[in-house]
């Protein structure tokens, strides 16, 4: 049996499966954090004195991250391109790349974490940390998912690329989109907790 | 092209073993299956959740009948068979989250939908057949979790399936397992939702533009977008609840909280209105949720049984969409009673009055297709055309509610209780039991019995009413809804006490008049009358497909569409019904 539309696009709707989806998976995820942003403003003004974020959190670390990010967005477009030209070891060295950009934003976060630790300040402290630790470790995870995604494409799953090219560089393509996501969640995040 | 599913799980080359075919399989009929048999059972334990309440509302702290031998004279939660009042919570809790979340949607959706989706577009499977067997599993591992709440120390979690902090941060552990539980179904929803989109935009057959499509079919579409859009921020709501419980945070908490006379000791500043929003957001368009496929059912049956077309699909078809889209916009109106101002009631009652205009006009449409019909009374029909009152009943009564002037004194009243239960019981429930009589030829191949159906029908019907329409009585009268000896205490409600024993009494007869629903389904399964494919002289497309439909691409090839779903009675035509996949010119 073949499902339709797995690698050709439809004609009046111009998408394949895959990509629909993502993007309906998307907007489920943009609604999850639309929840948690949305309760970091309700408490904010519910309370007469919410904190100065540059006080008590690490704006220069984070600035960091959120260029360690960013990059790692480039990489992720530039093994789709790879792929797109035909280049496996081009793609492949490129989310081997991205990969390793997102370990290296959890590590400085995990700093950034534990220096928070050490001086006492948990999630219980006050809700300003509270919803920190929330927006940051959901946000967190999304990007350990993303990371094992990538890891596997770059792996194991790139056996697909020798059977059904078309479909494995939809796949990747697909990945793609999920991660500029995480990293657009990221600067929200980012502006909305570290900024302002 | 290759593909991987075709290589994984090509029908009518291999054969699969029992496992890859029954147990964790990607046909999409089989997973409808699961997911309806897995939520029938839920359904049964919610109702048996609810006799028990209904015995304590009636009798109170009088033991329950056999339970006291059961669990014996000493259970902590049950001392000399009678129950007190925590477990009375526990109950009133666990029957809202195991009807809504394990019992109805599921079979609405995650069955229904599964089943006749893909058969109705000509569709070979589901677009992503693994996802699809994912989300019955999260599902299943969801309802799993949250029946462990009855065995963790302390009981089932007892806030009401609302949950609201504060109470809810205090709760019993059954609290905390309960968001894990629903982190497991919001999953499930997610995963579904984004495989039922994307099948009906995708994967409709040669000739089956929007507007051909079976009604049922769009309100899946609609739903599936709520499920997707509106689960999330009650995700968001768990997570925050989860740390308040586990981390000691206090979002959900204001500064100088007393809880049993002591100020407890939390950092404060937050809000008990905050899951009160983030909860209603997804629960007002889940109301939609378990009402739209029960009229998309509806549609299918009454057009097929009065032998017209429906009358206004178009409008139908706009006004499910514009209920989709309204009902993200009217759920502060669960919360007229928490101060938020009247600026925010006037506009949550405006939005509130807007989106009962859809529903109207598919309840007048669905009225509409009886006119001039040559109308077949039998048991799917029979349960089809009592959901038009009942659902009627409901949502007029829900009208009152939206208002806050009347809301100030119906809120929190028995009434409240029997408005919903009017949509979602006599409603929702007589959709699904019209859809199981009217498809279960489709699944089996058998005919179900006609007797056996309407001695089914006609008590169910007065049963239902026998436990819900007092309830508006007792409402109107005062009745608080959280009373756990059935208002005993309430001086002026005296006059409306003997109505707990009418309903309590209809509950349980409405229980024993379930036992032929079951007789039926197992007794039509050994001994049903074989049926052809089109046994109800059906146009829509899955009576194209073989009773019942075996493997994968059940069609002999992809089914062609020529014309819109509803083509009956056409002048000058060979039979009263001309199918959608039959070749040939006209409408």
């Amino acid at each position: 049996m073949d499902i339709p539309h797995t690698t050709v696009v439809r004609d009046d709707t111009g998408l394949y499966n895959g990509k629909l989806g993502i993007w309906l998976f998307i907007a489920s995820e943009a609604m999850l954090f639309g929840g948690l942003f949305s309760a970091y403003v309700f408490l904010r003004n519910g309370v007469p004195d919410w904190p100065n974020a540059a006080d008590l959190l690490n704006v220069p670390l984070a600035s960091v991250n959120t260029f360690v990010l960013i990059a790692s967005s480039v990489t992720v477009a530039a093994g789709w391109t790879a792929l797109k030209t035909g280049s496996l070891r081009a793609f492949r060295v490129n989310f081997g790349l991205t990969a390793l950009l997102g370990i290296v934003f959890i590590a400085i976060k995990s700093f950034e974490y534990s220096e928070k630790f050490s001086h006492g300040h948990y999630p219980s402290t006050s809700n300003f940390y509270g919803i920190y630790f929330v927006l940051t470790g959901v946000h967190i995870a999304h990007l350990l998912g993303g990371i094992l995604v990538v890891l596997y494409h770059a792996g194991p799953g790139a056996r697909l690329w020798r059977t059904d090219p078309a479909r494995f560089v939809n796949r990747i393509e697909v990945t793609g989109l999920y991660w500029h996501f995480v990293d657009l969640i990221w600067i929200v995040l980012f502006s909305l907790v570290y900024l302002t | 092209m290759t593909d991987v599913y075709a290589e994984d799980f090509a029908g009518g080359h291999d054969h699969p073993g029992f496992l890859r075919k029954y147990v964790f399989s990607t046909d999409h009929k089989v997973i409808g299956i699961q997911y309806g048999l897995t939520s029938l059972v839920f359904l049964a334990l919610g109702f048996t959740l609810m006799l028990l309440m209904r015995w304590q509302l009636a009798y109170s702290e009088q033991p329950i009948p056999l339970l006291d031998r059961v669990f014996g004279p000493d259970h902590p939660l049950l001392p000399g068979g009678a129950m007190l009042p925590e477990f009375y919570n526990s109950l009133g809790a666990m029957h809202g989250t195991i009807m809504i979340f394990l019992g109805v949607v599921p079979l609405a959706v995650g069955a229904f939908g599964n089943y006749l989706v893909p058969l109705q577009i000509g569709a070979p499977d589901m677009a992503f057949p693994r996802i699809n067997m994912a989300s019955y599993w999260c599902y299943l591992i969801g309802g799993i979790v949250m029946l462990l709440t009855f065995i963790v120390p302390g009981g089932p979690p007892n806030s009401g399936w609302t949950s609201y902090p504060p109470l809810s941060v205090f709760a019993t552990h059954g609290q905390t397992v309960w968001l894990v539980a629903m982190v497991f179904i919001i999953t499930s929803s997610m995963l579904g939702a984004v495989n039922l989109i994307v099948t009906i935009v995708q994967l409709r057959t040669e000739g089956l533009t929007f507007m051909r499509l079976p009604f049922f079919v769009w309100t899946q579409f609609t739903t599936s977008f709520l499920l997707l859009l509106a689960f999330p921020p009650l995700e968001a709501a768990a997570i925050l609840q989860f740390m308040d419980r586990v981390a000691g945070t206090s979002f959900f908490l204001p500064s100088g909280l007393v809880v049993s006379g002591e100020v407890i000791e939390v950092s404060g500043g937050g809000s008990a209105l905050l899951w009160q929003h983030l909860f209603w957001f997804l629960a007002h368009p889940e109301v939609y949720v378990l009402i739209l496929p029960a009229m998309g059912i509806v549609a299918e049956v009454i057009a097929n049984n009065s032998r017209r077309p429906l009358w206004g699909y178009r409008a139908m078809v706009y006004s499910s969409l514009f209920v989709g889209f309204m009902s993200f916009l009217v759920w502060a109106h669960h919360m007229y009673l928490t101060g938020m101002g009247t600026t925010i009631n006037a506009f949550f009652e405006a939005t509130t009055m807007i989106i009962s205009v859809p529903s109207i006009v598919i309840l007048t449409a669905l009225v509409g297709s009886l006119w001039y019909g040559a109308i077949r009374f039998n048991t799917p029909m029979l349960f089809a055309l009592a959901f038009l009152p009942m659902f009627g009943i409901g949502g007029l009564t829900g009208l009152p509610l939206g208002l806050s002037t009347s809301d100030l004194y119906l809120h929190d009243t028995t009434y409240v209780i029997g408005h919903f239960h009017y949509i979602v019981a006599p409603g929702t429930i007589f959709a699904l039991f019209a859809g199981i009589y009217f498809w279960f030829p489709k699944v089996t191949g058998k005919r179900m019995n006609e007797v056996l159906g309407q001695i089914h029908f006609w008590p169910t019907l007065l049963c239902m009413n026998g436990i819900f329409f007092p309830m508006f009585i007792q409402g109107m009268a005062g009745m608080s809804r959280r009373m756990y000896d059935g208002g005993l205490t309430y001086a002026h409600t005296e006059h409306v006490l003997i109505l707990n024993k009418v309903m309590t009494h209809s509950a349980f007869a409405l229980a024993i008049f379930q036992l032929p629903f079951i007789i039926n389904i197992l007794w039509s399964l050994a001994r049903g009358a074989r049926v052809e494919s089109n046994p109800w002289d059906a146009t829509t497309l899955e009576w194209a497909a073989s009773s019942p439909p075996f493997g994968h691409g059940y069609f002999a090839a992809p089914p062609v569409v020529y014309r819109g779903p509803y083509v009956y009675y056409v002048p000058g035509a060979d039979a009263d019904f001309t199918p959608q996949f039959q070749p040939g010119g006209g409408a």
